[in-house]
């Protein structure tokens, strides 16, 4: 109780989609709370309570982290890439495109997180077979897709990435 | 591949969904996103006991937590007559506990504070005293005569629900009595919760100054959701404005209304300033509807040569602490008497008594058209059996039994007529897709090599599409449903509808049967959904509803704004209105096809170049009843085979075809029968709720709640027949459900199939690995 009367929270400063961003966390606050309700970006979801759906899945320092599972002040002068960040100037990252052309989403609460693992596989292996990509994205649950047009628009985007290597 | 939304005549293409740019791009507005100024925020206490009398609440601890606004009991709930709410079910549930808890995590107290933090904080250091009571946890412990009665509040002094039947009890009983082979199984679909993505959750807005409640909800109904709402607490309907945004996912999830939306509307009319509540997974998981839990023995008669003659079901459903069931009014076990099937009864009889335990709430049509699930599963699965005992192959007994396509219309013993169907034909394609016989051989081949190998077929049928007003309400609200669509000088046009997509893709595929029937393009229309004050009132999406209603109700629309535009086409064309005709694209002057107007052009003499006396504008509402539900069929063949060291079953090939009257988006309708065959996967194999005997949830959440993931989700081949719905403005007939409520059945059947030269004939889901293998280990079967 006594601990809680004080303000305990600290300043964490991010550089997030390549912005620095600053703001004040608690020493309990997580990560994905952080990103969503103190720097306002609400494309990182989040699903569950146990580290189970993988909704909330960002980039930090370039490696897939579940950031419900991430103290906001273990970011504190670290780097964060969110799905906010994908796109570049107007031009959807090819998983975005390849997500969208092959109905790789439904109700799209999944996606941001599900796009978030898949530009950190294609990145550690940009040729996957169909059962590195089921693996890879096994700590992302999707309840609408039964996961068939996320692996087709993962494998249709590392071709075109493969053919357009600027866009990588 | 997917085609742009700018292509003409889309009604039946692949089209690229029109939400999906702002939902890949992290842009979707999903209620948790939704931030109002001054807004507070609620959470609530919960009960670990099953069954347990309250003896005291103290709050003064949890009031000292900084930034604790208010804090809410039953006993507060009480003197606003507000501790208990309505289901649709036409029972009563508690919305803070009052006197007893009735399961565990049943809803308690309600804290609103200035942060998440501060409410959670404040939550547990609520201190409740209780005094526990003996659980009852077993539906058929439920119903003995010395069971504790759970629900005190009710005149009625036992945990029985209700009786429903329906059929010819006599003639089945003398059919089967008069039947040289009958076989009788005893089938159980477990508790399951649909487990969208996204929880559940609201934002309560009221404005003293305007009285003007607006409701942010994950609601997949929100005109009834509006509807309710007045009714419970008293505000003018007018002054309530539901506001459904992006919902993420909902399978059925998101229909009914639950106390933590009571508790946030009263807390903001208090406090007068918005109040967000959103649920954690494990409230979720705990707390809001499951679905199934039925128990059900079904018997079948048929003849020497498989025909059947008699099918008898009898059901115990285990509702939990209320029935808080989301069916129509006339069904309390909602339309399980589609439980014929595809199948030619001459007779049949089934009945369900619902019943009370100390579980949590329900039970919702999980993905599914109201018990439909159920009662596939069940005749899949007894059919199986019967073509066992025979020695038959289960496509033959199929065969044997089908509803012949000249019967349609079709007179079900039941009750219900079919509207169309050619079984034989689907059930012909799925075979060749699959390449039955040379599976067949494979798997006689792999048997003889010593391993286990099966394969399982279903053939469903679902009801779907409520409903015709006749027969179906929600509260007494007639399931009719809407679309209002208004035309722009420019061409461009915006509809609303009464129904709320989860993911399903209305904003694309309501397009598209708008603007084919009006010679645009889908990107010329915009479809907008969920909000109360815009849309015209409906009933909502669930239940594989939105395209026989709403869909219907677009394309009646559409030919409204038709025939005034013929009109004004007449009138630019300077010839009688009966010298024009609709060429599918656009108005032409018979006789003289090179003079034609487009929507385009009709859409701007409207508001600028009106025939004399014509009132302007060009807009049309369609509240559509349709005359009669509809009837999607499948035929799904499964490949499995039963690793004999850990008795996990490997899903080898599935197909599915899938006979859901005209397509709109072929990739749209794969989309949706992927994801069902994969919820249809899970509750086979992975997901069940189970409750230990104290009443303790065993899988209150995603560590122990085991829903499929990339891995485990099997690939699908999917394949199609049409069979267009006679009634439906475009033959439609709905899809969402199909996958899921038909697969369960072929993923069993095929496990059987392994395991039927060793006796087995049934097996109960879902199959976890551990199950399987103590049914090898019995059958001296394991590795
Ligand atoms: S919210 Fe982070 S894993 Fe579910
Ligand atoms: S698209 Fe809905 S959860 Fe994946």
């Amino acid at each position: 109780m006594e601990s809680r009367k004080e303000d305990a929270r600290r300043m964490v400063s991010v550089t997030i989609n390549g912005e620095m961003r600053q703001g004040l966390a608690e020493p309990r606050t997580l990560l994905a709370y952080f990103i969503r309700e103190t720097l306002g970006l609400t494309g990182t979801h989040v699903g569950c309570d146990t580290t189970s759906c993988g909704a909330c899945t960002v980039l930090f320092d370039g490696e897939p982290v579940k950031s419900c599972t991430v103290l906001a002040v273990q970011a504190d002068q670290h780097q964060i890439d969110t799905v906010e960040g994908l796109e570049t100037d107007n031009v959807l990252h090819p998983l975005q495109q390849a997500f969208w052309d092959n109905h790789g989403l439904q109700c799209g609460f999944c996606t941001p997180g599900m796009l978030m693992t898949s530009v950190a596989l294609l990145q550690k292996n940009p040729h996957p077979t169909e059962s590195e990509i089921r693996h890879g994205i096994s700590g992302n649950l999707c309840r609408c897709t039964g996961y068939v047009n996320i692996v087709k628009a993962i494998t249709d985007a590392s071709h075109k990435m493969q053919k357009e290597p600027a866009e990588v | 591949m997917a085609i742009e939304a700018t292509e003409t005549r889309p009604l039946g293409k692949a089209i690229k969904r029109k939400e999906d740019p702002r939902l890949v791009r992290g842009q979707g507005r999903y209620l948790d996103d939704i931030v109002l100024p001054g807004m507070l925020y609620m959470a609530l206490a919960r009960s670990p006991y099953a069954h347990a009398r309250i003896k005291e609440i103290r709050l003064d601890q949890a009031y000292q937590v900084p930034g604790v606004k208010a804090i809410l009991t039953g006993a507060d709930l009480e003197k606003m007559n507000l501790s208990w709410m309505p289901t649709l079910a036409g029972d009563r549930q508690m919305v803070l506990a009052t006197g007893k808890v009735l399961f565990q995590y049943q809803e308690v107290a309600a804290v609103v504070a200035e942060s998440r933090a501060a409410a959670e904080d404040a939550v547990q250091l609520i201190e409740i005293d209780y005094e526990p009571l003996a659980p009852v946890v077993d539906p058929y412990a439920a119903l003995k005569a010395d069971a504790p009665l759970l629900r005190e509040d009710r005149d009625q002094k036992d945990n029985h629900i209700f009786h429903w039947e329906v059929g010819d009890r006599k003639a089945t009983d003398d059919a089967l009595a008069s039947s040289p082979v009958v076989v009788k199984e005893f089938i159980r679909m477990p508790r399951v919760h649909p487990a969208p993505v996204e929880p559940c959750g609201c934002i309560a807005d009221y404005q003293k100054a305007t009285g003007k409640l607006t409701w942010y909800v994950t609601s997949q109904a929100p005109h009834a959701h509006r509807t309710v709402l007045a009714l419970v607490s008293g505000l003018p309907e007018h002054m309530i404005h539901v506001i459904s945004p992006d919902i993420g996912g909902g399978f059925g999830n998101k229909v009914p209304v639950y106390p933590g939306y009571v508790c946030s509307v009263v807390m903001s009319l208090q406090l007068g300033r918005p109040v967000k509540w959103v649920e954690t997974r494990t409230e979720n998981i705990a707390t809001t509807n499951f679905a199934r839990d039925y128990h059900m023995t079904a018997e079948i008669g048929a003849t020497q040569e498989g025909i059947v003659t008699a099918l008898k079901v009898a059901t115990i459903a285990d509702h939990g602490a209320f029935d808080a069931a989301a069916d129509p009014s006339k069904f309390p076990a909602g339309l399980f008497s589609i439980v014929t099937g595809s199948y030619d009864f001459p007779v049949a009889f089934a009945e369900v008594d619902g019943v009370y335990t100390n579980k949590a709430p329900g039970g919702v049509a999980y993905r599914c058209s109201f018990r439909v699930t159920e009662a596939s599963y069940l005749i899949e699965r007894v059919m199986n059996t019967l073509a066992l005992k025979l020695n038959l192959d289960p496509a033959e007994i199929r065969r044997r039994n089908f509803i012949r396509s000249e019967q349609f219309p079709y007179q079900s013993p039941l009750g219900w007529t079919y509207d169309s169907g050619n079984y034989d034909a689907t059930l012909n394609e799925a075979l060749k897709l699959v390449d039955y016989e040379q599976l067949r051989k494979q798997q006689a081949e792999r048997r003889a090599g010593g391993e286990l190998v099966g394969i399982g077929i279903s053939t469903f049928t679902e009801i779907v599409g409520a409903g015709p007003s006749n027969t179906f309400d929600i509260l007494g609200i007639k399931m009719f449903d809407s679309c209002e669509i208004r035309i722009h000088p420019t061409g461009k046009a915006i509809a609303r509808l009464g129904t709320r997509h989860q993911g399903q893709g209305h904003e694309t595929t309501f397009a598209q049967v708008i603007a084919d029937e009006l010679g645009m393009t889908a990107a010329d229309v915009l479809i907008e959904e969920g909000d109360t004050d815009t849309a015209p009132y409906g009933l909502g999406t669930y239940a594989s509803r939105s395209t026989p209603t709403a869909g219907g109700a677009a394309a009646l629309a559409a030919r409204r704004i038709r025939q005034k535009a013929i009109q004004i086409a007449a009138h630019l064309l300077e010839v009688s209105p009966d010298d024009v005709e609709w060429n599918g694209e656009k108005f032409a002057a018979k006789g003289l096809e090179s003079r034609a107007v487009g929507m385009s052009e009709v859409a701007l003499a409207a508001y600028t170049n009106l025939p004399e006396g014509m009132e302007p504008g060009l807009e049309a509402t369609y509240y559509y009843d349709p005359p009669n539900l509809t009837f999607p069929n499948g035929a799904y063949v499964a490949m499995v085979a039963i690793d004999r060291g850990t008795g996990e079953v490997k899903v080898e090939r599935f197909v599915a075809v899938d006979d859901c009257g005209t397509v709109i988006n072929p990739m749209v309708v794969d989309g949706q029968v992927h994801g069902g065959l994969t919820e249809g996967f899970g509750i086979a194999f992975m997901q069940e709720i189970a409750y230990d005997e104290d009443g303790n949830n065993l899988a209150p959440n995603f560590m122990e709640y085991l829903v499929p993931t990339a891995v485990e989700a099997p690939h699908w081949e999917t394949g199609r027949t049409v069979t267009p719905s006679p009634h439906h403005p475009i033959g439609a007939k709905g899809v969402g459900e199909s996958p899921n409520v038909g697969s369960p059945a072929a993923f069993v059947n095929a496990v059987v199939d392994a395991l039927s030269p060793y006796g087995v004939t049934n097996v109960e889901i879902p199959l976890f690995p551990w199950k399987v293998w103590n049914v090898l280990k019995e059958l001296g079967l394991t590795q």
